[in-house]
């Protein structure tokens, strides 16, 4: 099923988020097995995939664009520092407007289009009423920077890595919507040191293995992967700069709201190669669903059950999930025949 | 899109050395994508009885989309690609190559390049060359070759180069003294070498006595696809054998055979595929088993790994 933008709904205050029964159907389930365990969960993301799913376009459009940009420009207008791009990375930034252009006027041509003649390029979002001629690589002839630009049109979280001597460092970004990390704090930080905090995975030889086989994708061949935690409400901006206001929700989680209050959050992240600047571009496109939506899904109900209930104890507090941990497992087991 | 391949003409073929060639290709049904300075493509060459993949770097502007132009050495005793390429490719001829990849892109932070080539080592900082200068980089090519054998593009160099050009024809007597080129640059430079294992080496021994950081110093390391030698698995539970193209992966011609193993990543780090060996000596190419797991030989990675011989017996 094709799925079209819905009219703007939020993801703060009154929550006015929902899916549908189609975004339910195509939700990136993210559990192979009855338990979890950090491993290297990379694959090739061959498009197009199977019609309809999440993996069907290099990057996926879904009912929640517009929301999803509105709640962009709210969280921009508060901090400007959610996006950055260091000097060094304005062609990086450029190679991802090429891509992103390129591909959403391919995979979805009754919203964007574009046309190029030679470097004059002229882009249109018909979603977002916008309309721009522009010399491509020449960031004075875009209304804002070329990261800021981009990024506003497209739904997740991206960020640029530059490729150095076999290591990845996080140099330019969007990140509006992260499960719990700040762009401003991890920029320019190497691939292992954005991902100290994980607990295990570094140990297990994960981020050693991860970090080869990243380096070494090239050009037309993306790969993906996906992540997940667990949010309160359906809240798209869980950062630290904000956390004053989403704190507090963990507390806020009862026997009787479970099914309402926690969300499952899957992120699809998709890693592709740059064209000119040899940069790699991560995107982080965030899904949410409610507990209630998730078990309306018999198999997955059974088998968040089960995932839930081995999660290894570092995961569970890593992931935030301590305080409500044992009434989610409780109220997901009256949906697990084994129980 | 994902882009396993690209067809391509070659569309002109240029002596531009005694023993190196350049082909230039174009795209057949789409247009060639823009690349990063140091990129390379492989190449795939349909020789019998068995095909040839090399890759070579891409000596064309970076911001050139028309064309790829690449440069390809006649190695002495070589039945493989560089032969084929010399010997059989025509004008007109149609070849398969890989996006282009790059693992030897020049680092913008340094505070000046200094490129040294070896022969068809050349190669990738011709790209590296127009982007440097867009830059406005600090930088100075070191160029040492035999004329009477390499030496490609070396007049238009040194003309549009001036003085960041040296040039060392070692057939006519001229020798590069590295620890002269290397002592005295300013904090910050790198040094990128393109060429034989002994310059690289050189060059490693020369910096690091001089207390050069290693992270300073680059060289091209190709990740090509190295095809292996053809061999034949048995699988002890069926009883059948099947044959491994040299072209093939294991993987690959087990998933042919609708023989069921689980992959992921392709690329020898996920740990899926891990496949239960009974006999025969393995060509471990993973990131994945641990030297311990190795030795034991009794399991192996078939997206990357081969046999080592001409017969491996797997517990399928
Ligand atoms: C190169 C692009 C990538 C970026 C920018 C990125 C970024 C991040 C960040 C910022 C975090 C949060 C760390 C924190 O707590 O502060 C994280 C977590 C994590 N990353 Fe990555 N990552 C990338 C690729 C990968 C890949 C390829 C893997 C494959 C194994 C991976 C595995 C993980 C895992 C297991 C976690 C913990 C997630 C959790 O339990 O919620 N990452 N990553
Ligand atoms: S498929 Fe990942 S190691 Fe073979």
């Amino acid at each position: 099923m094709r799925m079209s933008p819905k009219p703007i709904q939020s993801f703060r205050d009154d929550f006015t988020y929902s899916n549908s029964p189609g975004a339910i159907a195509r939700f990136p389930f993210p559990f192979p097995e009855d338990e979890y365990m950090y491993s290297v969960n990379i694959e090739p993301h061959v498009t197009p995939g199977p019609e309809g799913s999440v993996y069907e376009h290099l990057l996926d459009i879904d009912e929640h664009y517009l929301s999803e940009m509105h709640e962009r420009d709210l969280v921009l207008k508060e901090n400007p520092k959610r996006c950055l791009a260091m000097p060094h990375m304005d062609l990086a930034c450029w190679d991802m407007i090429d891509r992103v252009m390129t591909c959403f006027a391919a995979d979805y041509p009754e919203h964007f289009s574009l046309e190029r003649e030679g470097d004059h390029w002229t882009w249109e979002n018909k979603l977002l009423n916008i309309k721009d001629s522009f010399t491509f690589g020449d960031s004075s002839t875009l209304p804002m920077p070329p990261m800021e630009y981009i990024g506003r049109q497209v739904q997740g979280d991206f960020a640029l890595l530059d490729q150095r001597d076999g290591d990845l460092f996080l140099d330019a970004g969007i990140v509006t919507c992260p499960a719990d990390w700040s762009l401003a704090f991890d920029a320019g930080m190497s691939f292992k040191e954005w991902h100290g905090p994980v607990p295990l995975a570094h140990g297990m030889g994960v981020f050693d293995r991860a970090l080869k086989y990243l380096c070494a994708i090239s050009q037309g061949r993306p790969v993906r992967r996906l992540n997940w935690t667990l949010t309160i409400n359906a809240r798209m901006d869980t950062s630290p700069e904000t956390y004053p206001q989403w704190g507090t929700d963990r507390a806020s989680v009862t026997p009787d709201n479970v099914g309402e209050k926690v969300h499952l959050r899957v992120e699809l992240q998709v890693l592709d190669r740059m064209s000119r600047s040899n940069a790699l571009m991560f995107s982080i496109r965030t899904y949410l669903i409610s507990m209630n939506d998730l078990v309306t899904n018999p198999e997955w109900a059974k088998r968040m059950h089960r995932v839930m209930k081995s999660l290894p104890p570092e995961l569970i507090e890593y992931k935030g999930l301590t305080r409500y941990h044992p009434m989610l497992v409780e109220w997901l087991s009256r949906f697990d025949p084994a129980n | 899109m994902s882009i396993d391949k690209i067809r391509v003409q070659v569309t002109g073929i240029e002596q531009v050395a005694p023993l190196i060639r350049e082909f230039q290709l174009k795209a057949v049904d789409a247009e060639l994508m823009p690349f990063s300075p140091g990129s390379h493509v492989v190449v795939e060459m349909p020789d019998t009885p068995r095909p040839h993949r090399n890759a070579y770097s891409l000596l064309s502007d970076p911001r050139d989309g028309g064309c790829y132009r690449i440069a390809v050495r006649l190695q002495e005793h070589s039945r493989g690609g560089s032969r084929y390429m010399h010997e059989q490719v025509k004008v007109g001829d149609e070849l398969w190559i890989t996006p282009p990849a790059n693992l030897f892109s020049p680092l913008w932070q340094a505070s000046k390049h200094i490129l040294i080539a070896g022969g068809v080592g050349i190669t990738p900082f011709m790209s590296y060359l127009p982007e440097l200068e867009r830059e406005g980089a600090h930088y100075e090519l070191h160029y040492l070759y035999r004329g009477k054998q390499t030496g490609a593009y070396r007049e238009q160099l040194q003309q549009s180069l001036g003085e960041r050009c040296f040039l060392y024809d070692a057939d006519a007597g001229a020798r590069c003294d590295l620890r002269e080129l290397l002592s005295d640059q300013p904090r910050g430079s790198h040094a990128y070498i393109c060429g034989p294992q002994s310059l690289i080496a050189g060059v490693q021994e020369v910096a690091a006595e001089l207390g050069w950081p290693a992270s300073y110093i680059h060289f091209e390391a190709f990740a090509a696809p190295q095809p292996g030698n053809p061999f034949e698995v048995e699988l002890s539970r069926s009883g059948r054998t099947l044959k491994v193209a040299a072209d093939t992966s294991l993987l690959e011609a087990l998933e042919e055979a609708d023989v069921p193993v689980t992959s992921l990543c392709r690329g020898g780090v996920c740990g899926q595929c891990l496949t239960p060996v009974v006999s025969g000596d393995i060509e471990h190419r993973d990131e994945f088993l641990t030297a311990a797991e190795r030795e034991k030989g009794n399991c192996m990675m078939p997206c990357v790994s081969r046999a080592a011989g001409k017969r491996l017996v797997l517990d399928l």
